[in-house]
């Protein structure tokens, strides 16, 4: 049975495309036929962090509204067999997703995958509403900080409420905390919410923490997501997340400060 | 922070009063959530009520329900600040005595 995951987070900018470009990669690489959509239509970014930008042909938009079939419009990851991205629109609003349309492709995509990856616009309007609509899964991206640890708290209160699993009083959406641009040596000294305040205050299952890292930049730049970087943590920190996702047991890495020479912590750094 | 940033000002911990700001938001709205229907309605009338001998800055009001083992409680929580009252009558006096 094919799985519809949706990455969402309410606040904008948290790390939701930096997020499904690299779950989508790293389910693709352990062999799952994946494939990834952009729901934020109008504002097209998840195939620049792909790096497919110049691949684009048809979108998401052309294939609800019948301009295009599916096939015409999913492209082929370069560097993952089973991975495919489908680009959102640049130009049109979000009213093109409509719940009838949206879940005529997410079930035609269902036929023949394993998982499917929504990346959540930001915000609680119709396209977040309709990335999260027919989930099975929700991967709820959050940062260590009062606003989008608020936002988070709310998009919680949709999954639950508002999805079609809630509206036809399905089983309701698996929901895993995921934290990013964490910072341990801040944590440490008191000055960002702990890995535990966030998991108290949220009360979901933790599914990781990336850390802040600037190879995610690195990454972004040259159009390869983070998962590939092998050597760096956050690269590690992805690809742990995917295998938690897929029920195996890992310890979180990358939570602890970097042990600090005696002058270092005399002067700072 | 270094060591000698914390002898020299000892920062209050941020992340603290963050936890704890998030933790009133999250409780006043599980409150509207599962707290029982007629709270908001309640709370309007009581605030009417209220206001008709007294000057109250809506925003102050709190209205809970505390889960005890036994029991529920509703706990009202009405400041009323000396300049505000419009002291009417007597019972506006009343009710700022009781506040003290
Ligand atoms: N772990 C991290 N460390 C450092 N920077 C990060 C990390 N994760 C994301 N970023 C940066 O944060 C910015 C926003 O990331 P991203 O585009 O993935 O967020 P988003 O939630 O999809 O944003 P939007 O709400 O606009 O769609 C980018 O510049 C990205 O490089
Ligand atoms: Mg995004």
């Amino acid at each position: 049975m094919a799985k519809v995951i949706v990455v969402t987070s309410g606040k904008g900018g948290v790390g939701k495309t930096t997020t499904s470009a690299s779950i989508a990669t790293g389910l693709a690489k352990r062999g799952h036929k994946t494939v990834v959509i952009d729901f934020d239509v109008g504002l097209r970014n998840l195939d620049l962090i792909m790096g497919c930008e110049r691949r684009v042909v048809y979108d998401f938009v052309n294939v609800l509204q019948n301009e295009a079939n599916l096939k015409q419009a999913l492209i082929k990851d370069k560097h993952c067999d089973n991975l495919f991205v489908l680009p959102a629109s640049q130009t049109r609003d979000k009213d093109a997703l409509t719940p009838e349309g949206v879940e005529k492709v997410l079930n035609e995509l269902r036929e023949n995958h394993d998982f499917i990856v929504c990346d959540s616009p930001a915000g609680i309007e119709q396209g977040a509403v309709m990335a999260l609509y027919f989930a099975d899964e929700a991967i709820v991206v959050t940062n260590p900080e009062v606003s989008s640890v608020r936002d988070s708290d709310r998009i919680l209160g949709i999954l639950s409420a508002k999805s079609k699993r809630a509206a036809e009083n399905q089983e309701p959406i698996k929901e895993h905390l995921l934290i990013t641009r964490y910072s341990p040596e801040r944590v440490s000294s008191g000055e960002m919410l702990s890995i535990t305040d966030i998991q108290e205050l949220l009360g979901v299952k933790l599914v990781g923490v990336i850390p802040e890292s600037q190879t995610v930049l690195q990454a972004s730049n040259s159009g390869i997501p983070v998962i590939h970087m092998n050597d760096s943590p956050s690269g590690q920190a992805y690809e742990d997340v995917v295998a938690r996702f897929l029920g195996e047991e890992r310890p979180m890495r990358f939570v602890e400060p970097e042990k600090k020479s005696f002058l270092k912590r005399l002067f700072g750094t | 922070m270094s060591i000698l940033d914390y002898l020299l000002k000892r920062k209050k911990k941020s992340a603290n009063i963050a936890k704890e700001r998030l933790q009133i938001i999250f409780a006043a709205e599980n409150m509207d959530k599962n707290g029982p229907d007629f709270l908001p309605e309640l709370k309007r009338e009581l605030l009417e009520v209220i206001s008709r001998y007294v000057a109250v800055d809506q925003d102050l009001i709190q209205v809970n329900v505390e889960r005890d083992s036994e029991c529920d409680i509703l706990e009202l929580n009405i400041p009323l600040s000396g300049s505000h009252i419009k002291q009417k009558n007597k019972v506006a006096k009343a009710a700022k005595a009781a506040s003290h």
